[in-house]
C-alpha cells in the first residue's frame, strides 16, 4: 500500500466529524444538567450544557465561542481528550445505563464550524506594554499566549522546533489528530496577536537573563524531555526505537526511515505504549507484542486504550522485564526476565529468563523530566523533578516566572496543559497589573478557572432535618 | 375482544377511529384505503360550492422539539379544490364497497338557506351517513365570511345549522372553532339550532414563526405568509379542555361529541372519549405516519378495554368527565410532598435547579454524600414543599420523583366552603406559607 492509501485507510479517524443531523440529534438528547459533572470533569471547565444547547438551538457560532472561553485549544481537545475518563465519562446518562452525550463530537462540530468558516470569536485587549514571554508552542504555552492577548499583553512565543504545536503536533496518535489539524489551530490561536519565535531555544539561543530584561513575565511551557532509557545492553542497536521518534515519523507521514517489521515489541504499558502499538500495527508490522514488567491490572493505560490496542491485534506480555537487547548489528530480539509482584507492591525478578524474537524494539517507558533545562532557568524543582509551582497561581519559584502543562505535572493530558495556560494568563495578568477581579470581558473565563459560575442557586441544605 | 364498534349522534362505524376532515379525505380512492387499514369512518375534506377554491404553495409549516418531528403542525389551505360532482361520485362509490363505514360529509358554503339546502341535498343523494358543518376553518375562508367567521358567533351558528336541519334527512354535527373565548357558547347554538352533535376542535390561529435571515414569515408563499391554522400533538390539551367544558355545561351535557386535536395514539383517544367523546378524528398522526396507524389505534384500545373489563364503549364514554371541577370546588385540605427516590435519581439536578429559582426553594443538597459515591442526590424539605409537581416533571427518570399524599387529619375544605364560612376552617395545610 502506498503511505497516502495506508493513512487514509488506517488512519481513519476514530471519531469522525458529525454530520448536522447527527449533531442536532445528539444535543437534543442533552438533558442540560444543573452544575453538571461533565463541566467539574473537564479541567478547563467548559460549559458543556450551555454549547450543546447551542448547538440544538442552531448557534454553533455562540456554541464554538463558549468552547474557546473556558478552553483556547478546545479545538484539539475535542479530538485528543480521553473523554472516557473526563466530561462523557461523567455524564448522567451513565447512571441510567444509556449512552453517555458525545460532548467531544458535538464539541468537534461547534470548533470546525469556527475553523470551517474562518470565525474569531474574540479580539486582543488593547496594549497594556507589559510583554510576557512564553517558552513552547506546546498547549500549555499556546493556550497561556491566547489568554494574554486577550488580556492586552504583548506575548512572544519562543519553540525551539521548527513546527509549533508541542505533542499535539509530534505526539498524539495520528488517528486521533492530524498533525495538520494541530497547526490549523496553532495558527488560528497565533491569530490574536502573539509572535511565534520558531527554532530558538531558550537557554541556548536565547538566555533567561536576556528575557527577563526584555519581558515583564515569563510562562515556561516546555513539556518533558527525551524518552526514558531502558539502561540494557544492546539499546543502541539498529532497530531500537524510542516511541516519540517513531511516531513522530508517523506523523509526518514518512515512512520510509522507520523501515519494515515482521515482529516489534513495545517495552512499556502506559498510553504511549499503547500510541505505539496501533501505529505500528497501522503502519504495517506484521505481529506486534506489548511487554511489561508488572501484570495487566497494574498497566497505567486506560482501559478503552487498551481495549483499541487489543482490536488491533497486538500481544500482550506481562511480567517480562527486558534485560537484554539482542542482536549483533541489528535487533534480533529481547531477552526477559520473569517477574513476581511481592505482597508490598514491589517487584520481584525471577531466576527464569526467556528470548523473544524481534526485529525492532520501540521503548515507551516514560518522558524524562528536563530538570537540567529547569535549573538553568533558575526554577525551582519539587521531589518528583517537575518545576515546583504555586499550585493557585503556577507562579514558579523565580519571581515573574510562572509554568504549567507536562512540565510541572509530569505528564498529563492537552486538557490539563490548556487549563494551566489559561490560568497562568490570569494569575500573570494580576501579578503585572495589580488586577484583583478581572474586567466585565473576562469575568466569565476567569470564573472557569476554577470550575465556578457567575451566578449561584443557593443550596438550601442547613434547612435538612438531620 | 372488547366490541369497539359506535354509535357517534346516531353515526354508526366499526370503530371509533374516523378520519378527519382534511387531505387524508380528500379522495374516494385515500377514503377507501383508510378503511381497508382498519378506519371506521372518514369526515370527507370539506366540500363547497363549484367553481371550487384554488390553493397556495407551500400550505403546511410544523414546529420540531428536539429530535421530535411535527410537534405542531399549521396549515393555510381552503376547502377542497376540487370539483363537487367529483366528489360526490366518489362518496357514493365508497359508500356503495364499504356500506358499513361512516361516510360524513364535512359543508362550507355561504351563509344563505338555499345554498345550504342546495349543497346538504347532494351529498345526501350521494349517500353519506351524516353531515359536519365546518364553521371551524380559521384562515382564508373566514375571509369571505365562511369558517370560522360562522363559527365565532353563536347566532349565525344556530341560524344555519337551523338551515341544515330543516331539510337535513341525516345526523348534524357542528364543528366548532377554537378561536373564541368560551366553547360553551358556540356548543349551546350549535344544540339550540338543532345540531345531532358536535365535533370539535378545528385548528387554532397561528403563526409558525419568523425566518431570521429573511426577515420574513417562515414557511411563506413568495415571502409573505398569512396565519394559519394548527394543529397536532400540541393542540391536545386545548381540545380536551373544550370538550370537558361542553361535558360539563349543564346546557350541552350529553349533546354528542366526535373529538379531535392533537390525537396521535390509542391512550389520546381514549382520553378524549372519558371526557365524553363517542368518536374521534385524526388528522396530523396520520399526515404523519400514514393511514396504518389505525391498527395499533385499534388494538391499543381494544386491549386497554380488556385490561379494564369494559365490554362496549359506552361503558366508559364520559365517565372522566365529572372529575374535572371548577377550582373552588378542589379540596385545600389534600397535600402531597415530593419525594425522590434516591437510587433510581441520576444526579443531573434539574429537580434542585427548578425548585430554587423558580419554585419553593425546598430542595437541597445534602452536605453529606447520600451513599458511597452519591454526592449530587438532591432531598426535598418535606415541611417547605408545596406540592407543585414541577420537580417531578423536569426529572427525567420515570418513577424518580413522586408526589406523595401525606395525611393532614384535616376534614376537606374547598375554597366555596372556606369564603362561605366567612374565611374560617383551614388548618394552615403548609406552615411556610405562614411562617
Ligand atoms: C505519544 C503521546 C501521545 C499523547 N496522546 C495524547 C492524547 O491522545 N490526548 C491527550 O490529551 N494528551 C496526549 N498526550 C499528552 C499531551 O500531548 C501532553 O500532555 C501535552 O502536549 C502537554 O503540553 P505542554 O505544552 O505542556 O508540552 P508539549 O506539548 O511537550 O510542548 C512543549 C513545547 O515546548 C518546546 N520547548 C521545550 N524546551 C524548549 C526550549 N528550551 N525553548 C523553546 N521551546 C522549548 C517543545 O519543543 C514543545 O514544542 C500524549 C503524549 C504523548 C507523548
Ligand atoms: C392540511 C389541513 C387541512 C385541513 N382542512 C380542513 C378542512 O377542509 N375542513 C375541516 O373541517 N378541517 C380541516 N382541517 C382541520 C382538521 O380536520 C382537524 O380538525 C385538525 O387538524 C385537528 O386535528 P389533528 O390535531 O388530529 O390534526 C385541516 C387540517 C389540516 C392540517
Ligand atoms: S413539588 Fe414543587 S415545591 Fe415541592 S419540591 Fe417539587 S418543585 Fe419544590
Amino acid at each position: 500500500m502506498a503511505d497516502n492509501d495506508l493513512f487514509r485507510v488506517r488512519f481513519q479517524e476514530l471519531k469522525p466529524a458529525m454530520r448536522p443531523e447527527e449533531a442536532h440529534l445528539e444535543s437534543s438528547r442533552c438533558l442540560y444538567c444543573y452544575d453538571a459533572p461533565c463541566i467539574q470533569a473537564c479541567p478547563t471547565h467548559i460549559d458543556v450544557p450551555r454549547f450543546i444547547k447551542q448547538i440544538a438551538s442552531k448557534n454553533v457560532e455562540g456554541s464554538g465561542k463558549t468552547i474557546l472561553e473556558a478552553n483556547a485549544l478546545g479545538h484539539s481537545c475535542a479530538r485528543v481528550c480521553p473523554v472516557e475518563v473526563l466530561c462523557e465519562g461523567s455524564c448522567v446518562y451513565l447512571a441510567w445505563h444509556e449512552k453517555p452525550i458525545e460532548i467531544a463530537r458535538l464539541q468537534r462540530y461547534a470548533t470546525d464550524h469556527l475553523h470551517e468558516n474562518d470565525l474569531e470569536p474574540f479580539k486582543p485587549g488593547k496594549d497594556n506594554g507589559k510583554p510576557v514571554a512564553v517558552i513552547g508552542a506546546g498547549p500549555a504555552g499556546l493556550s497561556c499566549a491566547y489568554y494574554l492577548r486577550r488580556l492586552g499583553h504583548p506575548v512572544t512565543v519562543f519553540e525551539k522546533q521548527k513546527v509549533p504545536g508541542g505533542l499535539n503536533s509530534h505526539g498524539v496518535a495520528e488517528y486521533k489528530m492530524t498533525q495538520e489539524t494541530s497547526l490549523d489551530e496553532v495558527k488560528k490561536l497565533l491569530e490574536l496577536g502573539a509572535k511565534l519565535e520558531d527554532g530558538v531555544e531558550i537557554g541556548k539561543d536565547v538566555t533567561a537573563a536576556l528575557l527577563e530584561k526584555k519581558f515583564s513575565a515569563v510562562f515556561v511551557g516546555i513539556g518533558l524531555g527525551p524518552t526514558n532509557r531502558l539502561n540494557v545492553p544492546g539499546e543502541e542497536l539498529d532497530g531500537v526505537w524510542d516511541a516519540l521518534s517513531f511516531i513522530w515519523h508517523v506523523k509526518r507521514r514518512k515512512l520510509a526511515p522507520l523501515g519494515k517489521s515482521e515482529t516489534t515489541i513495545v517495552i512499556g504499558a502506559g498510553n504511549t505504549s499503547i500510541d505505539a502499538v496501533t501505529q505500528s500495527k497501522r503502519t504495517g508490522a506484521g505481529r506486534v507484542l506489548m511487554a511489561y514488567r508488572r501484570g495487566e491490572s497494574d498497566m497505567s493505560a486506560y482501559d478503552f486504550e487498551y481495549a483499541l490496542a487489543k482490536s488491533d491485534g497486538a500481544e500482550f506480555l506481562w511480567n517480562a522485564a527486558p534485560v537484554a537487547i539482542l542482536g549483533r548489528k541489528k535487533v534480533e530480539g529481547v531477552r526477559f526476565q520473569r517477574t513476581k509482584l511481592k505482597k508490598d507492591g514491589s517487584l520481584e525478578l525471577l531466576k527464569e529468563t526467556f528470548d523473544v524474537k524481534c526485529d525492532r524494539v520501540i521503548k515507551a517507558i516514560g518522558q524524562s523530566k528536563l530538570t537540567g533545562l529547569a535549573s538553568k532557568l533558575g526554577l525551582g524543582l519539587d521531589q518528583g523533578g517537575r518545576i515546583a509551582v504555586n499550585p493557585t497561581t503556577l507562579a514558579t519559584s523565580r519571581k515573574r516566572w510562572f509554568a504549567g502543562g507536562d512540565s510541572i505535572n509530569g505528564g498529563k493530558e492537552v486538557v490539563n496543559a490548556a487549563a494551566d495556560g489559561k490560568r497562568a494568563a490570569w494569575h500573570i495578568h494580576a501579578s503585572l497589573t495589580g488586577a484583583k477581579t478581572p474586567a466585565p470581558e473576562h469575568a466569565y473565563w476567569v470564573a472557569t478557572i476554577e470550575g465556578k459560575k457567575l451566578v449561584q442557586t443557593p443550596n438550601p441544605a442547613e434547612r435538612l432535618n438531620g | 375482544m372488547a366490541d369497539l364498534s359506535t354509535n357517534c349522534a346516531g353515526i354508526k362505524s366499526p370503530n371509533p377511529f374516523w378520519l378527519a376532515s382534511a387531505p387524508p379525505a380528500n379522495s374516494g380512492e385515500q377514503v377507501m384505503r383508510a378503511f381497508d387499514h382498519g378506519w371506521g369512518g372518514a369526515v370527507w375534506k370539506t366540500l363547497g360550492e363549484d367553481p371550487p377554491v384554488i390553493n397556495v404553495t407551500s400550505r403546511y409549516g410544523a414546529i420540531d422539539i428536539g429530535g421530535q418531528k411535527i410537534a405542531g403542525l399549521n396549515n393555510v389551505e381552503l376547502i377542497t379544490d376540487r370539483p363537487l360532482a367529483d366528489n360526490l361520485k366518489e362518496i357514493y362509490q365508497v359508500k356503495k364497497r364499504y356500506p358499513k363505514h361512516a361516510v360524513v360529509a364535512s359543508l362550507m358554503v355561504p351563509c344563505e338557506r338555499a345554498s345550504w339546502h342546495d349543497i346538504v341535498k347532494r351529498v345526501e343523494d350521494a349517500g353519506c351517513d351524516g353531515l359536519e358543518l365546518n364553521f371551524g376553518c380559521p384562515h382564508g375562508m373566514s375571509e369571505r365570511g365562511m369558517g370560522s367567521a360562522v363559527g365565532q358567533i353563536p347566532e349565525y351558528t344556530q341560524r344555519v345549522t337551523e338551515y341544515v336541519k330543516e331539510i337535513a334527512k341525516t345526523p348534524v354535527l357542528v364543528k366548532l372553532t377554537p378561536n373564541i373565548t368560551d366553547i360553551r357558547y358556540p356548543a349551546r347554538a350549535a344544540k339550540a339550532g338543532g345540531a345531532d352533535g358536535v365535533s370539535l376542535i378545528n385548528t387554532i390561529n397561528s403563526v409558525m414563526g419568523v425566518n431570521l435571515d429573511t426577515l420574513t414569515p417562515k414557511f411563506a408563499v413568495g415571502g409573505k405568509g398569512a396565519h394559519g391554522g394548527y394543529c397536532g400533538p400540541a393542540v391536545k390539551p386545548i381540545a380536551l379542555n373544550m370538550v370537558s367544558q361542553i361535558s360539563n355545561d349543564p346546557e350541552t351535557r350529553g349533546l354528542p361529541m366526535s373529538g379531535i386535536g392533537g390525537i396521535s395514539t390509542w391512550s389520546d383517544a381514549v382520553e378524549f372519549m372519558l371526557l365524553g367523546c363517542s368518536s374521534v378524528q385524526l388528522c396530523t398522526a396520520v399526515m404523519h405516519y400514514g393511514f396504518r396507524i389505525v391498527e395499533e389505534l385499534n388494538a391499543g384500545l381494544s386491549d386497554w378495554m380488556d385490561q379494564k373489563g369494559f365490554k362496549k364503549l359506552d361503558d366508559f364514554i364520559g365517565l372522566s368527565a365529572p372529575n374535572i371541577v371548577e377550582w373552588k370546588h378542589l379540596n385545600l385540605h389534600h397535600k402531597t410532598v415530593a419525594k425522590i427516590q434516591p437510587d433510581k435519581c441520576i444526579e443531573c439536578q434539574l429537580c434542585f435547579v427548578a425548585c430554587n429559582d423558580t419554585a419553593h426553594q425546598c430542595i437541597a443538597i445534602p452536605a453529606k454524600p447520600t451513599a458511597k459515591g452519591r454526592k449530587r442526590v438532591p432531598v426535598v424539605i418535606e415541611e417547605d414543599c408545596v406540592g407543585c409537581n414541577l420537580c417531578s416533571l423536569v426529572c427525567p427518570v420515570d418513577g424518580c420523583i413522586e408526589m406523595t399524599p401525606v395525611k393532614t387529619g384535616h376534614a376537606p375544605l374547598t375554597w366555596e366552603q372556606y369564603t362561605k364560612n366567612g374565611f374560617k376552617g383551614y388548618k394552615e395545610v403548609y406552615k411556610r406559607m405562614h411562617s
